[in-house]
C-alpha cells in the first residue's frame, strides 16, 4: 500500500512541474513590459529600470525561472498591488471559506446523486430512471451562476427562507474563534449553536448551487456503473443464493460500482473548483475565487497568479488523494502497483 | 448544358439527404427537436440585429426596470433597454465565441492528436505532456489565468476556451489515429508508395473527421458556458455590448430586489443554447457510432 502511494505521488511530480512552468509563463506573457506594470502607472523610466533589476527581469529567462522557483519554495507569491498584502497571507485567510463551500457542495451532490443513480439503475425505465436522466441533462446545461441567482430569487426574495446572499455570516454575528477556519466546525467547537445555524443558513444556497452543478456527472456515472455491475455474474450468484436484495445491492453491487464513480470525482473537482469562482461572486462569498476576480478586474496580477497556482496544486493533490482512495477500496489496484 | 445534367443528380442527392434526415428525426424525435432549436439559434445569430423590435443599446430611462409586457416581452433593464432585443442580438456574439473556439481547438487538438497517434515517438510524448499539463489545472481557473495574462479581450476568451479543451480533442484524435495506424487500408496505401504525410492527409484524417465533428458539437455547450462564465466575472466582453453572461451579471444585482427578468431571460437563453448543443451532440454521436448510445 505504501509503495503504491509513493509511486502515485511520484507520478504527480511532473504535473506539478508543468503547473509551475505554466504559471511562470503566464506572468511573463503579460501584455507590455512587466517591469512597467509592476512599477505602477506613475513610474518614471528610472523607477521602471529599478523594478526591472529588482525583479530580475534583466536576466535571461531561465535564470528568472530559477528565481521564481526559489521564491515559490519560500512561499513568496508576491504582493497584491491593491491591498499591499502578501498574496500567500491573503490566500491562506480566505482558503477555508472556499474549502468549506466546495466540500459542502460536493457532499450535497453525493448525497443526492448516488442514491438517485442507484435507484435509477435498479429500476430501469421507471419514473425515477427518467427523472435521473432529466436531472443529468439539465445539470450540465445550467450555467452555475444562473442556478445560484434563481435560488436567491426563490428562497430569499420570494419565500424569505434564506438570508441575503452577502457572505459567510450575517452582520449581527461575530465569526467563531478560528480552529479549522470552517465556521460550521468552529462554531460547534465553541459551543455556539446559534452561530452554527447562522453560518449554515448562509451556506445552504451556495452549497446547493454547487451541488446541483456537480450532480449530473455523479448521478450518470453511478447509474451506468450500477447497471453494469448488476448484470454481472457475481450479483446473479448472490441473488440466486437467496440474499436479500438490500444486501445484494448495497454490499455486493454498490462497493464495486463505486470505483468508476470515484474516478469521475477527479473530473467533478475540476468543474467544482472552477464553478466555485462563479458561485463566490454570486453570493459575495469571501473566498479565494472572489479574491482572484477582484484582483483580475483591478489588473492586479500577482493574486491571480497565486490563485491559479494554488488551485492547480490543490487539484493535483486531490487527484492524488482520489487515486489513493481508489487503492484503499479496490485491493486489485494495490496488487498491480 | 452542364446545368441541365447536374440538376437531376443534385435533386437525387438532396432527396436522399432529406430522406436520411427524416429517418434520423423519426428515429429520435429529441434530436429533431434539438436540430430545430439549432436552426432557430443560427437564424437569431444571423438575422438578430435586423429583426429585433428595439435598438439593443438605446436606453429609455422612463421605461427602466419594467416587468415583461406586450411591448417589452422580456421587460426592460435598469437603463430602460429592451431585454428581448438584447438577448436576441447577443446570440451572434455568444454563438461566434463558441464556434470560433471550437473550430480553433478542432484544428489545434485534432491535428496534434492525429500526428501523435500516427507518428508515435517523441511527437506523442510532447503532445501527451502538453495535454497532461493543461489537465493538471481546473479548466475554468486556467482559462481565467490565460485571459488575465494575455489581455482582457474577446479573442483571448476564444483562445482560452480553445486551450482548455485541447486535451480532450488531442486524446480522442490520438486514440482514433492510433487504432488506424496499422489498419489494412493504411498498409495498402503505404505499399503503393504513399508518403507518411499523404497517408495522414488522405487516409487517416477523413476517418477521424466524423468522430471529431461529434466531439465539436458535444463541447460547443461547454464552450458557451465557459465563455459566459468568463464574461460573468467581468472578463472579455464589456458593457454595454449585449452578451448573455454579462447580461446575467448586470441583472444579478436586481435579483435580490425582485426584478428577476433582467438576469432570467439571458440566463434562460444560455441554458437553452447549451441544452440544444448537448442534445444535438448526443444525437450526432448516435448517428456516427450507434454502439455508444446510453
Amino acid at each position: 500500500m505504501l509503495t503504491m502511494i509513493l509511486k502515485r505521488a511520484a507520478m504527480a511530480i511532473p504535473s506539478l512541474i508543468g503547473v509551475v512552468i505554466v504559471t511562470f509563463l503566464l506572468t511573463r506573457a503579460l501584455p507590455g513590459d512587466p517591469a512597467a506594470y509592476f512599477a505602477g502607472p506613475a513610474a518614471t523610466p528610472q523607477a521602471i529600470q529599478e523594478v526591472r533589476v529588482k525583479l530580475g527581469l534583466d536576466k535571461p529567462l531561465i535564470e528568472q525561472f530559477g528565481r521564481y522557483v526559489v521564491d515559490l519554495g519560500h512561499g513568496n507569491l508576491g504582493n497584491s498591488l491593491t491591498t499591499g498584502q502578501p498574496v500567500l497571507t491573503e490566500l491562506r485567510t480566505r482558503l477555508p471559506a472556499s474549502a468549506e463551500l466546495t466540500l459542502l457542495g460536493l457532499l450535497v451532490s453525493i448525497v443526492i446523486a448516488v442514491p438517485l443513480g442507484i435507484l435509477a439503475a435498479t429500476r430501469p425505465n421507471s419514473l425515477i430512471d427518467h427523472a435521473c436522466r432529466v436531472v443529468a441533462t439539465l445539470g450540465v446545461s445550467l450555467p452555475v451562476f444562473f442556478t445560484g441567482l434563481i435560488l436567491v430569487y426563490v428562497f430569499y426574495y420570494l419565500l424569505g427562507w434564506a438570508p441575503a446572499p452577502l457572505g459567510r455570516l450575517d452582520v449581527f454575528f461575530d465569526p467563531p474563534p478560528q480552529v479549522t477556519g470552517f465556521y460550521l466546525i468552529d462554531s460547534l467547537i465553541a459551543r455556539q449553536p446559534e452561530l452554527f445555524m447562522a453560518s449554515l443558513k448562509q451556506l445552504i444556497l451556495p452549497a446547493l448551487t454547487l451541488g446541483i452543478f456537480s450532480l449530473a456527472p455523479i448521478a450518470r456515472m453511478t447509474r451506468a456503473s450500477m447497471l453494469a455491475v448488476l448484470s454481472s455474474d457475481f450479483v446473479r450468484t448472490a441473488r440466486a443464493s437467496g440474499l436479500s436484495s438490500f444486501t445484494v445491492i448495497v454490499t455486493y453491487a454498490f462497493r464495486n460500482a463505486m470505483l468508476p464513480v470515484i474516478t469521475t470525482l477527479g473530473m467533478v473537482f475540476s468543474f467544482l473548483l472552477g464553478a466555485n469562482v462563479l458561485v463566490e461572486k454570486v453570493f459575495a462569498w469571501p473566498g479565494i475565487g472572489s479574491y482572484a476576480v477582484e484582483a483580475l478586474l483591478a489588473s492586479d496580477f500577482a493574486p491571480v497568479q497565486g490563485f491559479v497556482l494554488t488551485m492547480a496544486v490543490m487539484y493535483v493533490a486531490l487527484n492524488l488523494m482520489i487515486d489513493v482512495l481508489y487503492g484503499l477500496i479496490d485491493p486489485r489496484v494495490r496488487l498491480e502497483a | 448544358m452542364t446545368d441541365i445534367a447536374a440538376t437531376p443528380r443534385r435533386d437525387a442527392a438532396l432527396t436522399a439527404l432529406l430522406r436520411h434526415a427524416r429517418y434520423v428525426i423519426a428515429e429520435n424525435p429529441v434530436t429533431g427537436f434539438a436540430f430545430a432549436l439549432f436552426v432557430l439559434i443560427v437564424l437569431a445569430a444571423i438575422l438578430g440585429p435586423d429583426i429585433v423590435p428595439y435598438n439593443p443599446l438605446a436606453s429609455d430611462t422612463a421605461q427602466a426596470l419594467k416587468p415583461p409586457s406586450a411591448h417589452h416581452w422580456f421587460g426592460t433593464d435598469q437603463l430602460g433597454r429592451d431585454v428581448f432585443s438584447r438577448v436576441i442580438v447577443a446570440t451572434r456574439l455568444d454563438f461566434f465565441i463558441a464556434v470560433a473556439s471550437v473550430a480553433l481547438v478542432f484544428l489545434m487538438g485534432g491535428l496534434a492528436g492525429v500526428a501523435a497517434g500516427f507518428f508515435g515517438g517523441w511527437t506523442d510524448r510532447v503532445v501527451g505532456r502538453i495535454a497532461d499539463t493543461i489537465m493538471a489545472f481546473p479548466l475554468f481557473v486556467l482559462a481565467m489565468g490565460i485571459v488575465a495574462a494575455l489581455g482582457n479581450t474577446v479573442q483571448n476568451i476564444v483562445l482560452a476556451t480553445a486551450i482548455v479543451n485541447f486535451p480532450l480533442y488531442a486524446r480522442i484524435a490520438r486514440a482514433e489515429a492510433n487504432v488506424r495506424r496499422e489498419a489494412g487500408f493504411v498498409e495498402a496505401a503505404r505499399l503503393s508508395g504513399n508518403s507518411d504525410w499523404r497517408i495522414l492527409a488522405f487516409q487517416i484524417l477523413p476517418n477521424v473527421f466524423p468522430i471529431m465533428v461529434v466531439q465539436m458539437s458535444l463541447t460547443m455547450g461547454y464552450a458557451i458556458l465557459n465563455a459566459a462564465g468568463l464574461s460573468f466575472i467581468g472578463l472579455g466582453v464589456r458593457p454595454p455590448t449585449p452578451e448573455w453572461g454579462i447580461m446575467v451579471a448586470e441583472g444579478a444585482a436586481f435579483m435580490v430586489s425582485g426584478e428577476w427578468w433582467n438576469a432570467f431571460f439571458p440566463g434562460l437563453a444560455l441554458m437553452v443554447a447549451v441544452f440544444c448543443f448537448n442534445l444535438l451532440g448526443d444525437g450526432l454521436r448516435d448517428m456516427v457510432d450507434p454502439r455508444r448510445r446510453t
